[in-house]
């Protein structure tokens, strides 16, 4: 096994030239925080791992604990057109890793009636722009599983991992965020990783938690952020935020990609005298509005940014539910960074995404309110 | 080089249209007067499981006309009837193993009383009572059963179609030896869950059996305006499913193609689609008045000449299993037992107002806690007002 992992890590820095024009992002190496990180095994040694590395690395234990475990999707058996896949077909044979026909509905609904009799259930869909055609099974099925049952059936062995995010060229279709979509949805939970290490300890917790989990992987990361992993095995805890950065004067919320630009956005800010906290929401749903709450009591201000489109993107619930908990604290209106209400662009993917430059604004203009 | 390529010819001046339609065979044992086709050849189905079959159909159709008076008398807000679809349920019941996982879509309540579902266990379900499956969360007639190897029924259509398909998948790897079922009414094969569903049991290989209920509607829309081709089992060709189609209101043909492609998807590990030809002589549901569609005397000629359970019968009768005294005595026994199951569901009380908060996810998230505070805090401001109705 370890041979084979550094084979393929060989393998990858060859193809990274290549890959580097699909990650319009090439950022240095990721800071963080182990704080919440459960170690179910006592492995202390850690390895540089990429996303692809850290998500595959995820697969391999969860097929190696799990013997009812599966991993399957469009072209998921020779590696994944991501390569987060690679070895697993070889390693636990095409009866647990293998290709389903091109069609998203069927693979979140074989995936749903696989869980459903209590066998783990690992979904790929190729990107998250092509998840809708599965969005009656994740909503109308995965999620209301347990419930409509009286809690006699449930899918909860269920996750679906889909790439989501701006790429740098993805256009209308390589590019979308659709976290909100499901945001709307009781029953399901939703998962967003900002690293290598917090999408290895965030995956394994979603394929072990006992509820349907879409996790969204940011593609535009899977290459480009790389951090010492641990080797063992691992989980971040779900439904809990993450203080990245304490701050006293302004609070800064987002999850996935990101947070690397709310990360810049601060550093611009506390060039100039203002101290950010920033929080990593990680689980969009069920959200941890506690711990957003608390640090917007402290610092008064709340800036929330994602790359979704503003009207009905996440950010808006965060922001009611501030509003609703925090009035008295707030010194500012809430700011919302996001995308802008149009379908993703080609040329101008520049203009539209909610950048370091348009947060630092936003921050700088919750200050002076 | 690819066989295809090996066997392709140049394009004649004419291009050639293969046929579309086939005209499958329909399977029938028992003729419309009980008698067998073949005289030869004897029924797979024992004699002792056809009178039971009977019995158990008779309860289902006073079970529904029962239940389809309660809700006409406003006590229950919804139902649908089995009516001539009876020997579709208890026919493949019948022939399937009790560890048969099964999928269901909402017309097939038989399968469930075959396992041993009591009158009880429906109108509770019907009434959302507390001892209801699923804590008064659905609409009446969406049963489910974990003992009995029956998943909840949900109403979007065609959805456990790829359901059936991955836990058969489930069923194969951990080498159980059981298959799943799934039942689906012609016009729940125009979903796109069918489509997806049939092609990955056929390239995963799966042992799941697909039971096609054609009654000849989809509400109010009629097969032709449902599709063109040859009905719904042909389709197996095209994704490579072996098929039989059967005379849905014959038991004993319904028992014996089931027994036989259950035998060959579980010992082959492939599915088969099993399409059963019947007639839903009641109307669609209780909010469904099926004279404004389709003309009066179909439905009674369907009743007079088709009728599943008259056709058992004069079987049974022919044979001296079943007499008219024994008829009559069967039904009025039974209707007293469902009306009193009724009574009895219509008086337990409803599950606590907590459960509207449970099972949403596995534990109970902190959002959602408050807002069931919030919601009980509500509640003792305007107790009367929100009474719940027994």
């Amino acid at each position: 096994m370890r041979a084979f992992r550094s084979f393929y890590q060989n393998l990858e820095q060859q193809k990274r030239k290549k890959c580097m024009k699909f990650c319009s992002l090439n950022a240095p190496h990721t800071s963080y925080t182990a704080a919440t990180m459960v170690k179910t095994e006592t492995d202390n040694r850690t390895e540089k791992m990429n996303m692809v590395t850290a998500i595959n690395d995820a697969l391999r234990i969860a097929l190696s604990a799990d013997p009812t475990s599966i991993v399957f999707g469009e072209d998921v058996a020779f590696g994944g057109v991501f390569r987060c896949t690679m070895g697993l077909k070889h390693e636990f044979g095409s009866d647990r890793v293998f290709n389903f026909p091109l069609c998203e509905q069927g693979i979140v609904g074989f995936a749903i009636g696989y869980a459903a009799v209590g066998h783990t259930a690992i979904a790929e869909i190729q990107f998250a722009d092509y998840i809708f055609p599965a969005f009656d099974q994740i909503v109308s099925e995965a999620a209301k599983y347990r419930y409509r049952s009286g809690g006699e059936f449930s899918c909860g062995k269920l996750t679906v991992r889909a790439p989501y995010g701006a790429v740098g060229h993805g256009g209308h279709y390589h590019s979308q965020s659709p976290e909100a979509y499901f945001s709307h949805t009781p029953g399901l939970k939703v998962v967003m990783p900002r690293d290598p290490i917090k999408a290895k300890g965030l995956l394994l917790a979603s394929i072990r938690d006992d509820n349907p989990v879409i996790f969204l992987e940011p593609k535009a990361f899977y290459r480009a952020t790389v951090a010492e992993v641990p080797l063992g095995d691992y989980i971040e805890p779900l439904e809990r935020a993450e203080i990245v950065r304490r701050g006293n004067d302004v609070t800064i919320v987002g999850w996935g990609a990101q947070v690397k630009l709310l990360e810049k956005a601060c550093d611009m800010a506390n060039k100039i005298g203002i101290s950010c906290e920033l929080i990593d929401l990680q689980t969009i749903l069920p959200w941890d509005a506690r711990t957003i709450e608390q640090s917007v009591r402290k610092t008064g201000r709340l800036v929330v940014s994602h790359e979704a489109p503003k009207t009905s993107g996440f950010a808006a619930e965060i922001a009611a539910t501030i509003q609703e908990r925090c009035f008295l604290s707030l010194e500012a209106p809430i700011q919302r960074i996001c995308g802008y209400d149009a379908p993703f662009p080609l040329i101008f993917e520049k203009h539209y995404l909610p950048d370091t430059l348009k947060i630092f604004e936003a921050i700088k203009k919750t200050m002076q309110f | 080089m690819l066989s295809w390529i090996k066997r392709s010819k140049s394009i004649p001046k004419q291009l050639i249209l293969q046929r579309t339609i086939l005209h499958s065979q329909l399977v029938t044992i028992l003729n419309v007067d009980g008698e067998m086709v073949d005289s030869m050849s004897k029924p797979a189905m024992k004699q002792s499981a056809i009178l039971q079959s009977y019995q158990k159909m008779i309860c289902m159709k006073i079970m529904d006309s029962i239940l389809y008076d309660a809700q006409r008398q406003g006590r229950i807000s919804f139902y649908m009837t089995s009516y001539g679809e009876e020997a579709v349920s208890f026919g493949t019941a019948a022939a399937l193993d009790a560890k048969d996982m099964v999928f269901a879509q909402y017309r097939e309540p038989g399968v469930l009383m075959w396992r041993g579902f009591q009158y009880q266990d429906f109108a509770d379900q019907c009434f959302g009572n507390i001892d209801g499956h699923g804590k008064g969360r659905q609409m009446p007639v969406h049963y489910g059963s974990k003992a009995l190897n029956y998943h909840t029924i949900s109403s979007p259509l065609a959805t456990q179609i790829p359901h059936a398909v991955g836990a058969a998948y489930a069923f194969k790897l951990s080498k159980e030896k059981r298959i799943a079922v799934c039942y689906l009414g012609e016009g729940a094969a125009s979903e796109g869950d069918f489509h997806a569903g049939l092609n990955a049991a056929a390239t995963r290989d799966c042992p799941v059996l697909f039971v096609v209920r054609n009654n000849g509607y989809a509400i109010s829309t009629p097969r032709k305006d449902q599709y063109r081709g040859d009905g719904i089992a042909p389709r197996g060709i095209g994704y490579g499913i072996s098929f039989t189609r059967v005379d849905g209101n014959d038991l004993l043909a319904v028992y014996e193609a089931t027994k036989r492609a259950r035998e060959f998807s579980l010992q082959n590990n492939k599915p088969v689609i099993l399409e059963l030809m019947c007639y839903r002589t009641g109307h669609h549901s209780t909010s469904d008045d099926s004279t404004r569609y389709r003309p009066v005397d179909e439905i009674s000629d369907f009743k007079e000449c088709f009728d599943p359970l008259l056709r058992v019968k004069r079987y049974l009768i022919k044979h001296e299993l079943w007499s008219e005294e024994q008829d009559v005595v069967l039904k009025d026994t039974e209707r007293l037992n469902m009306l009193k199951a009724l009574q009895i569901a219509e008086r337990k009380r409803k599950p606590g107002l907590d459960t509207m908060f449970e099972d949403i996810y596995d534990k109970k998230p902190a959002l959602i806690a408050e807002q069931e505070q919030e919601m009980w805090e509500h509640i003792a401001k305007y107790p009367e007002e929100y009474t719940i109705e027994s």
